[in-house]
């Protein structure tokens, strides 16, 4: 303790108590910080309305309506869910299978995450919701194969149709008022495709009218292809480009200049 | 008048100690009577602190082989770069904790330079701190000024040499050489001023949408022109643009063939950069100005692409808010409102273009951009 308590002035001592200060927060807090309610609903394998509209009932009635119809919050013209006769089976795929949805709580936008619900009960709720309006249904497994694209068309579609919200890497970027596009590396074909069929929350529709099955196909191929492809360089600084880059020069590189100096101007013993 | 007022230069080094020539930090502290002294004498250089490689031996050895196992790291970080130039393949990867999967070549390359720079230079300077002399002493500056027969030697060589030129006696040879260095300035000052390329004239004011290519000189006449896809180069039909959609559009007969790659207008980027056109779909009843639901058809609107700021293509279209939001400084445009500017440093909205139908269906211009697009230009007066 004495030894310790003699180091107290040692140029290091502030540096390391603040790291300790750091990690001890960060500890307690991943301890302490409220985890997702779990409710998932142990439900039968069997794929019907019936059974999708018992999910729907139990998991997304409280905002979306009993009937699907959709329901105002009283607060102006906020709602608490909108009506989802009509977005079809992809739209519930793709909420669902991406974690968005159920929501845990009123947000600017809702976050991707692990998924509460099995496949087949989300096939149930989606054939639910199919069978109120017809809507997008779920691609084949062909409309989203990356290996039947041309991924060189896929990137010229993906800049000049996606690139300006998700960045040309697929790294995503800020929209207004704590809205986002979300990046969209590592993500399955299917989803992809369902999200730009179906437009979810911030992002327009392109549908088959303005992107054609083959261009979808096409941008889906070049996704996997960038998602695949080696990065000579190593670190690629979330591929966010000269925000990061800069700012990873400004503090190493300017760093080891400014820790060079202080050496070269300290009296050696 | 005290002694320290006529020092001169050099003389400021406090004198040595009667410790020798180490002097310990806490000695020489002067207990003061509170009192402010009328003058504050000048307290000169601090005296040398010697350091261990200087009163002792050992320490100096010690010094020494640091130094040589720093060069020492520097040549073998160079021999190791020339052995794994040649020994990594290009296309081996590895993984590097912090880093991630990278080219081993690269890595390995970088590193041993590294190692090879840093070995020099951490040497040396280890050399220069611990062993070269550290004492400070002060240089008196000598004069700079000649002796007044050499200055006198140079005005006189110099006007010998201008005489014995006969340039002062033969005045045609004086002319011409003023005339040869005085125009010889102007091939500098004009392949700049003409690689600057012909005067903009009205081209910031015209799109390729007021009927064709709007170059500087060119003056198209309008007429309707097709909405067509970027990049894929296809007319757009009203009933294709649902609710919730977003289309970028360029004027027909500007892109060349998506496929052949022949075609389109010549100056393309020019004409691009210009042109670009978003176009989107709303429920008529949320749109809240007159004129935009007239310059639209059933709810679709166009609009120029280009910020009015500075130029960036406004792209990110927010389809539940309605929002527009350029990506570069966060002007916000509320297509609503006639894309009135709601957030951010653009001062004007973004210019609709008026669009009907033609006879197929589909989507043509109805007249050009009724103002110049994008940011503002000195003619365009705001």
């Amino acid at each position: 303790m004495n030894s310790l308590a003699a180091r107290r002035r040692h140029p290091a001592a502030i540096a390391i108590l603040l790291m300790l200060g750091l990690f001890l927060t960060g500890a307690v807090y991943a301890v302490v910080a409220p985890k997702d309610a779990d409710a998932t609903t142990q439900a039968l394998p069997a794929q019907s309305i019936e059974e999708g509209r018992q999910l729907f009932l139990a998991n997304c009635a409280s905002c979306h309506g009993q009937n699907a119809e959709g329901r105002a919050t009283g607060h102006g013209d906020r709602i608490a869910g909108p009506a989802l006769a009509g977005v079809g089976a992809a739209a519930v795929d793709f909420q669902v299978g991406t974690g968005r949805m159920p929501l845990s709580g009123p947000m600017v936008q809702a976050p991707g995450g692990q998924p509460k619900f099995s496949q087949p009960q989300i096939d149930s709720m989606a054939a639910y919701i199919a069978s109120l309006a017809p809507g997008p249904a779920v691609p084949s497994e062909e409309a989203v194969d990356p290996a039947l694209g041309n991924a060189a068309k896929g990137g010229e579609l993906f800049r000049v149709n996606c690139a300006m919200c998700h960045n040309a890497a697929g790294a995503g970027g800020a929209l207004t008022r704590g809205k986002y596009a979300p990046a969209i590396r590592d993500i399955s074909g299917r989803h992809i495709y369902q999200a730009m069929v179906t437009g979810p929350q911030s992002m327009p529709v392109f549908s088959d009218a303005n992107l054609s099955p083959e261009s979808k196909r096409d941008i889906i191929s070049y996704l996997t292809t960038i998602d695949q492809q080696e990065k000579p360089g190593g670190m690629a600084l979330g591929s966010l480009g000269p925000v990061t880059e800069g700012l990873f020069a400004w503090v190493f590189g300017l760093g080891i200049l400014v820790a060079c100096a202080v050496w070269l101007g300290s009296k050696s013993a | 008048m005290n002694e320290q007022d006529t020092t001169h230069p050099g003389s400021e080094v406090a004198p040595p100690s009667e410790h020798g020539t180490a002097v310990r930090l806490d000695q020489g502290h002067v207990v003061g009577d509170g009192g402010l002294p009328e003058r504050f004498t000048n307290p000169g250089l601090p005296a040398h602190v010697a350091r261990m490689a200087d009163l002792d031996e050992s320490a100096a050895r010690r010094a020494e082989k640091q130094v040589a196992t720093l060069f020492g790291i520097s040549i073998l970080g160079t021999l190791a770069f020339i052995v794994c130039y040649f020994a990594i393949s290009l296309e081996t990867t590895i993984f590097v904790p912090g880093i991630g999967e990278t080219s081993a070549s690269n890595f390995a390359l970088g590193v041993t330079m590294a190692l090879g720079l840093l070995g020099i230079g951490f040497g040396a300077v280890h050399w220069a701190k611990t062993l070269m002399p550290d004492e400070e002493v002060v240089e008196e500056r000598h004069p700079m000024r000649a002796s007044d027969e050499s200055r006198q030697q140079v005005v006189e060589t110099l006007k010998e040499g201008g005489a014995s030129s006969q340039i002062t006696r033969r005045p045609m040879i004086k002319y011409t050489l003023g005339g040869a260095l005085g125009l010889f300035a102007l091939p500098l000052v004009l392949q700049v001023a003409g690689s600057l390329g012909p005067m903009p004239q009205k081209s910031n004011s015209k799109t390729f949408w007021n009927g064709g290519p709007s170059g500087p000189g060119q003056d198209p006449t309008f007429k309707p022109l097709r909405l067509m896809r970027d990049p894929e180069n296809t007319p757009i039909k009203a009933e294709d643009v649902t609710i919730g959609s977003v289309f970028h559009v360029m004027p027909e007969g500007l892109l060349p063939d998506p496929v052949t790659g022949t075609g389109g207008t010549p100056n393309l980027l020019e004409e691009k950069a210009k042109a670009a056109v978003l176009l989107m779909r709303l429920d008529e009843n949320i749109i809240k100005s007159q004129k935009q639901r007239d310059w639209g058809y059933d709810g679709i609107v166009a609009y120029s692409k280009i910020c009015t700021h500075v130029g960036c293509p406004v792209g990110l279209y927010e389809q539940q808010t309605h929002h527009l939001l350029c990506p570069c400084h966060q002007s916000t445009f509320d297509v609503t409102q006639d894309a009135k500017v709601i957030f951010g440093p653009a001062k004007r909205a973004l210019p609709q273009l008026q669009i009907t139908v033609d006879g197929e269906g589909y989507l043509v211009s109805a007249a050009p951009f009724h103002e110049a697009v994008g940011p503002s230009f000195w003619e365009r007066g705001r």
